[in-house]
């Protein structure tokens, strides 16, 4: 296995993807995009697993995380370029390595790995989350006074995250079950609420039919499920035609073709929206044949969406397979501050300099980012001793007024 | 025509689409609960405020569970209807009750006693639909619990053994009629099962542990012919051919559901069979109105939500199948534009979206003289294009409406109270059975509320008439 470096692009080229027509149900748009010509020699496969294991991935010396694991994705490949439909309608998997189920607990060795030589198994999403979790994960680089022993020698060990599966988010099922899937649709863009909650991207149709129900065990930020609670129904897409203009068949079609473009149109902006825009840190995790299976990270800038991903791209670096995730603002500005901390080399100052705070205010971002136990208690308390003696201050000083 | 009087007519209008089309079962929008719950309210809001009007659709061809339910609610609110209106509904009932399947007249019977409905009218009601049943002692058997429950509750004086049969069924050694004979047998009988009608059989085969091709084979002579319909997937899988059947005797929604429940390859392979059934089912549904429609073309949705759900399988996809072949006999010049499929209507399968409005502009540039649009309305590529497009028709092209249009719906929409419209201007009516499509067309004229109240009293008075008229005759 060869491990690139990792590389910085501008968003993700959905090239020989278009945007098909969006079907809504209540807060969620669901977007289908097909592929007029689809990719025959990698194909995937879910495997399911009991949905109540909770399954303990181990990614590697001391860096087990727990999270819960709906399903295992197997992808399958072949050196040629014949058509993979032998393999595309089996759904078992001929090595069933990990059922593990007496103890009802399931373990993975890595998330990425190879059952045999033709195959590559990885859980979905959980790439991208090992990516986001793993982010600066070995601390300080430099042992500044400032840092606990603990987080010098063992870095952010353990970092958990918290997601809603897609069956706890309103209204997803429904939306899932009556949607009309197209006869060459490769992945499916989802908003909830018309914020985009992921986007999802097989290499064949046929995978696309079988996972599509896997939409609703893979897991979805805080956010979305706040988000399909709280709102009732998005607006439709709704064309009135010009009657007074129409004067023959000629003119209605013309009319209806000019819809259909809006129509079209307008999921196109909002399919594009989201991944054209953000520069995002792309990982080479491993190469097979031609294809690369990578995650991505995106810039962690607070103010606008933020995905992690993974993602299967053939040389000429067209899309694969897709699948992101994203973070909710508490998840982005923890980031933010890891990735802000890694270019700095974890000096408190400089980094206070280029987030516009001082050292105080800094430490207090930490701690209430839940990563107060990384820094040394008397640091922590100083920071806290400061701002109440400021802000007593400034009340004795606004009382002489009133 | 008063506001009141506008209302009146679509409410009505709505009750008669929600009756022919609705069976409160789960559909692919919503679920069975949600289907349940609205037309429930729906009789309630129609039996309160237009008492004679309800009564009045049981003359139309709506479906059994309607009609039962319409039944029981009558009987259970006869304190409220007046000395002439119970003289009415009592006929109607009456007749009714002989249309219905027994099954679905021992469900009333049995929901009357649930709720406590015994009265002098109730139980001579339910006495003379007894004695119009051919066979006591068959209805003994093979609907046990549910007489023993009529009769109960009705007070009814039994004839013969069926009284013995039902009550005191450990006492006689030997029945003197041959079905009870047959059934007291066939408890310890393998051979004396046979003579029993199959749903009474079954059980008891499978208590003798009798294998199941051997069963089939056995109980053939005893199907009824939707058991036999029902059975052919079963019987092709046990090897079975005592059960085969004639399918061209088979009604046609019943065939298309049938046609469409097999693989595609399977469909293709008996292409020849299947169509000919279906052509031939289709000739003794039109009848002689075959050829008399004109140019027809029919825009016939196939997309995914056409489906249907666990309990109805590719129902709305079915009527559109059924509906295709019915048209071709009924028109003299036909043409039937599926939403994907191309090629043989025998081979379509649900997939894709509702992309309605396109094609039903190619239907209408044809000009024919009735467009019929089979949907379940969810028309949503894009979104409300359907009900643009025939507006637009309507107004610019089209202004003195040579073609009549008229949508077809399968689904009743729980939300809406209504099958789901395209559009306001265009008439809606709930369909269930293809076979009724002629009957449902008389009815399209009121569906776009431009007809006026008077006219569809006077006509749901006529229909009255005519039903009471011709069921009465006849028996």
């Amino acid at each position: 296995m060869t491990t690139p470096a990792d590389g910085i692009t501008d968003g993700i080229d959905l090239t020989g993807l278009t945007a098909g027509p969006a079907q809504t149900w209540g807060a969620v748009r669901l977007v289908p995009l097909l592929r007029p010509i689809p990719i025959t020699d990698l194909r995937l496969h879910a495997r399911l697993q009991d949905p109540v294991d909770l399954s303990i991935v181990d990614v590697g010396g001391r860096t087990e995380y727990l999270s819960y694991i709906p399903h295992a994705f197997v992808a399958t490949w072949t050196t040629d370029t014949t058509p993979a439909a032998a393999y595309g309608t089996q759904l078992c998997d001929p090595a069933g390595t990990i059922a593990v189920d007496c103890i009802r607990l399931a373990f993975h060795r890595r998330m990425a790995r190879r059952e045999d030589k033709q195959r590559l198994r990885f859980l979905p999403q959980h790439l991208a989350m090992e990516g986001y979790l793993a982010l600066q994960f070995s601390g300080p680089t430099i042992a500044w006074q400032e840092w606990t022993r603990h987080a010098v020698t063992r870095g952010l060990s353990p970092r958990v995250e918290a997601s809603y599966t897609g069956a706890a988010i309103t209204g997803l099922d429904d939306a899932l079950r009556v949607f009309e899937i197209h006869p060459d649709q490769c992945g499916m863009v989802l908003y909830v609420a018309d914020v985009l909650a992921g986007a999802f991207v097989v290499p064949h149709p046929d995978d696309y039919r079988v996972l599509h129900p896997s939409l609703l065990e893979d897991f979805y930020g805080e956010m979305l499920f706040h988000y399909a609670y709280f709102h009732p129904a998005v607006p439709d897409f709704a064309a009135r035609l010009d009657d007074t203009r129409i004067a023959s068949v000629t003119d209605l079609r013309t009319q209806l073709a000019q819809v259909h473009t809006d129509w079209e149109a307008f999921h196109a902006v909002m399919a594009a929206g989201l991944l054209a825009a953000e520069p995002i840190t792309v990982s080479p995790v491993q190469r097979m044949g031609r294809f690369t299976l990578s995650r991505f990270l995106p810039a962690f800038n607070p103010d606008t969406e933020n995905h992690i991903g993974e993602i299967i791209t053939d040389p000429s670096g067209r899309l694969a397979y897709l699948k992101t995730y994203r973070l909710s603002a508490a998840q982005t500005r923890r980031g933010h501050l890891l990735s802000q901390l890694a270019a700095h080399d974890w000096e408190l100052d400089a980094t206070a300099t280029a987030l516009g705070t001082d050292r105080e205010g800094l430490t207090l971002r930490l701690d209430r980012a839940g990563f107060g136990h990384l820094l040394r208690p008397d640091i922590i308390d100083a920071a806290r001793n400061r701002t109440r003696k400021l802000r007593s201050q400034a009340t004795k000083a606004r009382r002489p007024l009133d | 025509m008063s506001r009141a009087e506008r209302v009146a007519c679509e409410d009505v209008v709505m009750f008669v689409n929600a009756a022919i089309a609705s069976t409160a079962q789960r559909e692919f929008h919503s679920d069975a609960a949600a289907q349940r719950l609205s037309l429930g309210f729906l009789h309630e809001y129609v039996l309160g405020n237009y008492r004679d009007l309800y009564a009045a659709t049981l003359a139309l061809d709506i479906n059994h569970l309607n009609a039962a339910m319409i039944v029981t609610n009558l009987l259970r609110t006869a304190r409220e209807a007046s000395g002439e209106q119970r003289v009415t509904e009592g006929r109607l009932i009456a007749v009714r009750l002989r249309s219905l399947p027994p099954q679905r007249v021992y469900g009333v019977l049995r929901e009357l006693r649930r709720l406590g409905v015994n009265n002098r009218r109730t139980r001579a009601i339910v006495r003379d639909w007894l004695a119009t049943r051919p066979d006591p002692a068959f209805d003994a058997v093979k609907y046990r619990r549910s007489l023993a429950v009529a009769a109960r509750h009705a007070h009814l004086r039994l004839p013969g053994e069926v009284g013995m049969a039902l009550f005191d069924w450990r006492r006689p050694t030997r029945y003197e009629t041959p079905i009870l004979e047959a059934w007291r047998r066939a408890h310890f009988e393998q051979r004396a099962l046979y003579e029993l009608p199959y749903t009474v059989a079954e059980g008891l085969a499978a208590q003798h542990g009798i294998d199941r091709a051997r069963f089939l084979s056995g109980i053939a002579p005893k199907l009824t012919d939707g058991e036999r319909l029902r059975l052919q997937a079963t019987a092709g899988r046990h090897k079975v051919h005592a059960i085969a059947m004639d399918l061209a005797n088979a009604p046609l929604t019943r065939l298309a559901v049938y046609a469409l429940s097999l693989p595609r390859r399977e469909r293709a392979r008996r292409r020849d069979e299947l169509t000919g059934a279906l052509h031939a089912a289709a000739h003794r549904a039109a009848r002689r109105q075959a050829g008399t429609w004109g140019r027809v073309v029919a825009v016939l949705d196939d997309s995914y939500s056409a489906a249907g759900s666990g309990m109805k399988r590719r129902r709305p996809l079915a009527v559109a199948l059924a509906t295709h072949y019915l048209l071709e006999t009924l028109a003299a010049e036909y043409t039937g534009l599926w939403l994907h499929h191309r090629g043989d209507p025998l081979l379509v399968h649900p997939i894709g979206a509702t992309g309605l409005g396109e094609r039903v502009l190619d239907g209408l540039q044809q000009r024919p003289d009735r467009l019929v649009i089979v949907s379940d309305g969810w028309d949503n590529a894009p979104p409300g294009q359907a009900g643009e497009v025939l507006r637009v028709w309507r107004t610019r092209l089209d202004p003195h409406q040579a073609t009549s249009v008229v949508h077809l719906n399968p689904v009743y929409d729980a939300d809406t109270f209504d099958v789901r419209r395209l559009d306001s201007g265009v008439a809606t009516v709930g369909v269930r059975d293809a076979e009724d499509v002629a009957a449902l067309v008389e009815l399209a004229r009121f569906a776009t509320g431009s007809a006026e109240f008077v006219e569809l009293r006077s006509h749901l008075a006529n229909r009255v008439e005519r039903f009471l008229n011709t069921e009465e005759t006849a028996s």
